[in-house]
C-alpha cells in the first residue's frame, strides 16, 4: 500500500462535501478508487460502471499518464503519486438548433 | 449567481472563436467560485478531439484539461468551467451539450459567424436542464 492523492474535479466535490483532493492508501488505481469510494457514498458510482468498469465519460490520469496507455485501472501506484479524475468534455451545437438569422 | 468574465479575456475568446470559424473552438474556463458568483481570471484555449465533426460537435482533449487544471492549481484557482463556439447557431445549449454537461461547471457558449461574433452567455446545469446565469464583464 502507498499514499497517494486523489484529486476530485468541481462536479464531482458535491460527494466529497467539497474536498478537492483525497488522501487514501492504496496500491493500484481500482483500490485508489474503491477506498475513495467508501469514504465518500456516491462518487464510485459516477467514476465506475455496475461492472466496475471506468465509465465512458471519465478518464483517470495517474500524474500526466492516462490510465488507459497504461494498465487501466490495475495500474499500480507508487508513494506520492496523484490521482486525477478527469470528466470527459463534449458537446456542440445541435441540428435541432435554429441557426443564428442572418 | 453571476458569472465574470473581464473584457480582455472575452475578447480572446472572440479571436478563438474566429480563427477556428467555421469549425468549433473549446476550452477551459479557470477562476474561483463562491456561493454567489463565478469569477474568471484566465482562459485556455484546447484541442478538439472530434476531427470529424468539428463542425457541429466538441470533445475537449482530456490531456489539455488536466494541464488547465494543473495551471490553475498553481496560481491558487480552480477549473470553474468550459466554454465552446456554436458556429453559425445562437448560444443556447443543446441537446448534445445537456447530455454531456456536468454539474457545479459554467458552461459558457460564444455564437460565431463568418463575420460577426455575438454576446456569449453562461449556463449551469441544475438538474436534468441548464439554467442561465447573469454574465457581468
Amino acid at each position: 500500500m502507498n499514499t497517494v492523492t486523489v484529486r476530485i474535479p468541481m462536479p464531482l466535490r458535491s460527494y466529497t462535501l467539497g474536498a478537492d483532493e483525497v488522501v487514501v492508501e492504496a496500491a493500484t488505481v481500482r483500490q485508489a478508487l474503491e477506498v475513495l469510494g467508501a469514504r465518500h457514498e456516491g462518487i464510485l458510482d459516477r467514476v465506475l460502471d455496475p461492472g466496475g468498469e471506468l465509465r465512458q465519460f471519465v478518464n483517470i490520469f495517474v500524474g500526466a499518464r492516462n490510465v488507459q496507455a497504461l494498465d487501466g485501472l490495475a495500474t499500480p501506484l507508487a508513494k506520492g503519486d496523484v490521482i486525477s479524475i478527469i470528466p470527459a468534455v463534449a458537446g456542440g451545437h445541435h441540428e435541432c438548433l435554429r441557426p443564428m438569422a442572418r | 449567481m453571476t458569472v465574470r468574465l473581464p473584457r480582455d479575456l472575452r475578447h480572446a475568446l472572440e479571436c478563438w472563436a474566429r480563427e477556428n470559424y467555421p469549425q468549433e473552438a473549446c476550452g477551459v474556463l479557470i477562476g474561483r467560485q463562491t456561493e454567489t458568483e463565478v469569477a474568471i481570471t484566465d482562459v485556455v484555449r484546447t484541442r478538439n478531439l472530434n476531427i470529424e465533426r468539428a463542425r457541429d460537435r466538441f470533445e475537449l482533449d482530456p490531456g489539455d484539461l488536466l494541464c488547465a487544471g494543473e495551471r490553475a492549481l498553481g496560481l491558487g484557482l480552480d477549473v470553474v468551467g468550459i466554454w465552446h463556439t456554436h458556429p453559425d447557431h445562437p448560444a443556447r445549449p443543446s441537446e448534445t451539450d445537456r447530455a454531456r454537461a456536468w454539474e457545479a461547471w459554467i458552461y459558457l457558449i460564444v455564437p460565431v459567424r463568418k463575420d460577426d461574433v455575438g454576446e456569449p452567455r453562461a449556463w449551469r446545469l441544475n438538474g436534468s436542464g441548464f439554467v442561465e446565469k447573469k454574465l457581468k464583464s
